[in-house]
């Protein structure tokens, strides 16, 4: 669970700073997209390794989840929880299914057009018919002009932000490297990192539907 | 000195009359109670109403009442030892409840905490998980070396003095969402780990006393916090941090 937590961690910062390429430079958007999208290492080994630590990390949650519920049969009739826990903390399994949903719409999005591009019709050039300069990021405008679609980022962003403030410290301790000497600091990087990150995506999907929509 | 005004109470108690009957959260009404009894005091005098009426009395465990034994148990209004922080549920008084207050009073759930009468439930869980590596072996054939003579450094030895206070409650499981005993395990692994005297078993103390947990069916640990915070010993969770690093060294060495 803490490995492929940590994983997506990683893989979510990457994610995030090409993302933000987009609204520093087209240009390097589009060359670094290009590059993801045709580079063999990436596309062979790199993408499947990510997909199969998202459906591990989804399969395992369910699993500890399952294991969890079963190690208490029976409820508290009356239990006192936010006396010593954080919400976030106990509903990780809600904040994961709901960032896993709007996985699929993500894949929908991008991922299924792209690979239809690519390997259905065969058009590896990253380029539109008479068009000189990479495609990404006009195709990225033209999906950020839906305001329910905007809403739903956006809320999804927040749910991953409650996500992360529980799972950033958390996985550090499940793997051992916390003590008494890094638990502040792991716990600061974490505030830091599950704010500014989802924070960021959503400042990237404003940013891109109010400009595409002038 | 006037004397405190004394408390009329609203109790929800568990009560089940054995392991296999179904149970149920009965009501009972129990008027001035000094705010300067203890919580188990308060719960004598109800039994003494109970068994005067010839009912049968609340069954709960209790020992030495001075908070080391770990016997005592309970969850009240929500928490496993009560709202108070850092003492047992035989340190707890009733100034810490308001007069007219409903106070819901159940055993520790988990599934490897089985009731075995109203509030009493078996922890005998916790003696396996012992028994699986919670010890060192010593040779006493008569001229056994002196623990003393093996120098230790200060931090080290507070150390392992914190996670040996580890009273063995119970309550760190109640608490967790999950039924973990991951902090009782952790104190356990922690205070030999620490020690120059535990080194010798180390890796299977902490590779069988884990499996010997999952064995018993309590949950795994998705680091909520919440046994530290009711733990009554104030055990923190550095020892699971501490746990998982002996785990994985041990798991891949071995
Ligand atoms: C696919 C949807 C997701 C689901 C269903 C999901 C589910 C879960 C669950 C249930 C836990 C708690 C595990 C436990 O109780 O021990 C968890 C932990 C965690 N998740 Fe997710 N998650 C998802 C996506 C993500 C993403 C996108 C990231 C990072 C970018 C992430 C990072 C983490 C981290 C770091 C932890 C802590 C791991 C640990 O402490 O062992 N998760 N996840
Ligand atoms: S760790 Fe704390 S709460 Fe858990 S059994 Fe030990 S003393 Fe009780
Ligand atoms: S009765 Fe011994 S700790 Fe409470």
């Amino acid at each position: 669970m803490a490995l492929s937590g940590l994983f997506l961690l990683i893989f979510l910062l990457q994610h995030f700073v090409i993302n933000f390429l987009s609204v520093i430079s087209p240009d390097t958007f589009n060359e670094v997209s290009h590059f993801m999208g045709t580079n063999p290492f990436i596309q062979f080994l790199m993408q499947p390794v990510l997909m199969f630590g998202v459906i591990l990390h989804l399969g395992m949650g369910i699993v500890i989840e399952l294991q969890n519920r079963n190690a208490r049969p029976i409820k508290y009739a009356f239990n006192n929880a936010k006396a010593n826990s954080s919400w976030m903390s106990r509903n990780m399994i809600i904040t994961g299914i709901m960032v896993m949903l709007f996985l699929g719409l993500h894949f929908y999005d991008f991922w299924v057009p792209e690979i239809k591009t690519k390997f259905i019709d065969g058009d590896m050039s990253g380029k539109l018919a008479g068009e000189s300069g990479f495609r990404y990021f006009t195709e990225l405008q033209h999906k950020f002009v839906d305001p329910a679609r905007i809403g739903i980022y956006c809320l999804a962003f927040i749910f991953l932000a409650l996500h992360l403030l529980h799972g950033f410290q958390s996985s550090f301790q499940s793997v051992g490297f916390k003590n008494r000497k890094f638990a502040p600091t792991i716990q600061l990087l974490g505030n830091i990192y599950a704010v500014m990150i989802p924070l960021g995506f959503i400042f990237i999907a404003l940013f891109h539907f109010i400009n595409s929509s002038h | 000195m006037s004397a405190a005004k004394t408390l009329n109470l609203t109790l929800k108690i568990w009560r089940q009359k054995n392991g296999n009957a179904k149970g149920s959260l009965e009501t009972y009404p129990l008027n001035d109670i000094s705010p300067d009894s203890s919580f188990l005091e308060m719960l004598d005098i109800l039994n003494g109403g109970l068994i005067e009426k010839g009912e049968s009395p609340v069954t709960f465990d209790h020992d030495c009442r001075e908070g080391i034994c770990g016997s005592c148990s309970l969850y009240i209004n929500g928490e496993p030892h009560g709202p108070a922080k850092l003492v047992t549920t035989c340190q707890l008084h009733m100034r810490s409840f308001q007069d007219g207050e409903t106070i819901y009073i159940e055993p520790f759930r988990a599934k490897a905490f089985p009731v075995i009468k109203d509030l009493m439930v078996d922890r005998s869980a916790f003696d396996r998980i012992q028994h699986a590596g919670g010890y060192i072996s010593v040779n006493t054939s008569g001229n056994t070396q002196d623990a003393n003579s093996i120098p230790i450094n200060k931090e080290n030895a507070d150390e392992a003095f914190y996670s040996a206070a580890c009273i063995g409650c119970g309550a760190c499981v109640a608490a967790c969402k999950n039924a973990s005993a991951s902090l009782f395990v952790a104190a356990k692994v922690s205070q030999y780990a620490l020690l120059p005297q535990g080194q010798v078993e180390a890796k299977d103390r902490v590779l069988n006393m884990v499996k010997q947990a999952e064995k018993e069916g309590f949950g795994p640990c998705s680091n909520t916090g919440a046994c530290e915070v009711e733990c009554p010993k104030g055990i923190s969770i550095e020892n699971i941090a501490r746990m998982n690093r002996e785990f994985l060294s041990a798991a891949i060495s071995k």
